[in-house]
């Protein structure tokens, strides 16, 4: 889901570096008023994991490959505002660095697997556990949804960046200039990976994680201020 | 050491992380300029002129290019990444987290 640099036009890289900047801003914000000195190690560990587990890559039917993101995880124990810092962090130094996703198209990955990712698992993962205990089978089996479900949200954003390039920027005989597959071939194809595959490893990853967690160390799970929260209220 | 679990979990990845090199292909939407010629018949131009943009990427697709194509030299190469990506982000985060972090 790393979109390389030349898949996107400039037109597209700038509109994503737009729409990501406030983003970073309110994480920032954010995390200013939530985050403490004890949560920082455990951010720089959910970053590192996420990048681990992005470079197992795995086969897809048809001759690609896919691998799971993580972002839901860290969105479930840090909060999605951090979720998004932590894989930004990730995402940028693999761009960067390891040349995984293009420089020009930072802001769409960041947009795509740092907030579209963690907010749409975190919310589902809410939904379904609300007011369950921590160790409770309702709790690993919503992280696990939303891993899921947040992996192919993303994956269908990606698509849809990916699939605009044709219509929208081609020479004057109608060549394609960038991406040259539309949404009725991308949507499909990211779909594909990633309901079949990343989807599953990432609702495993989440589930599981959030699973040992909830038995053996609650006190990780309540750090997200969201729980801290209701805890409070209570 | 309070994180001691979690961190034997990461060591364990960065050991098994050349699994990753076993499945072969690109990602969809992820190919290099010599594979979209392959799979396409031609280059599109915008993409041609953009996609080589990225002269800092020391290790490029987590690969040391001196170790050369041997999976042996590949999977080297991703150790190197795995530690080198692995430092870089946890100075950053540690770096970030100071400076917003709550006092």
């Amino acid at each position: 889901m790393h979109i390389p640099d030349g898949y996107l036009s400039p037109q597209t890289c700038a509109v994503m570096y737009v729409v990501a900047a406030p983003l970073w801003a309110r994480a920032v914000a954010v995390m200013r008023k939530t985050f403490t000195q004890k949560t920082i190690p455990v951010l720089a560990m959910l970053a590192a994991f996420s990048f681990l587990i992005m470079m197992f890559n795995v086969p897809i039917p048809g001759g690609t490959t896919a691998h799971a993101v993580g972002g839901t995880l860290i969105a479930i124990i840090l909060g999605p505002w951090a979720a998004l810092i932590g894989e930004s962090l990730a995402l940028i130094i693999q761009a960067l660095f390891f040349g995984d996703g293009g420089i020009t198209a930072i802001g769409a990955n960041c947009f795509n697997m740092g907030f579209v990712l963690p907010f749409v698992g975190f919310f589902i993962y809410r939904f379904i556990t609300r007011g369950s205990a921590f160790g409770s089978r309702r709790r690993w089996i919503g992280a696990a949804v939303g891993g899921y479900i947040g992996i192919n949200v993303a994956a269908v954003v990606a698509a849809i960046e990916f699939g605009i390039q044709p219509s929208l920027f081609h020479t004057a005989s109608g060549a394609p200039l960038y991406c040259p597959y539309d949404l009725s071939q991308a949507i499909p194809a990211m779909l594909l990976a990633h309901l079949t595959v990343a989807g599953p490893i990432e609702a495993a990853i989440t589930g599981g994680v959030v699973a040992y967690l909830g038995k053996h160390h609650p006190e990780i799970l309540k750090l997200n201020p969201h729980e801290r929260r209701e805890s409070d209220e209570v | 050491m309070k994180y001691k679990k979690a961190l034997i979990g990461l060591i364990a990845l960065v050991v098994l992380c050349p699994l990753g090199l076993l499945a072969s292909g690109t990602a969809w939407g992820e190919w290099g300029l010599d594979e979209m010629l392959d799979i396409l018949g031609y280059v599109p131009q915008g993409l041609s002129k953009l996609a080589n943009i990225n002269h800092i990427a020391f290790l490029p697709d987590y690969s040391l290019p001196a170790f050369g194509e041997s999976l042996g030299g590949q999977a080297a190469g991703y150790y190197i990444s795995a530690i080198v990506g692995i430092i870089i982000i946890t100075a950053l985060a540690f770096g970030i987290g100071r400076i917003i972090a709550r006092k």
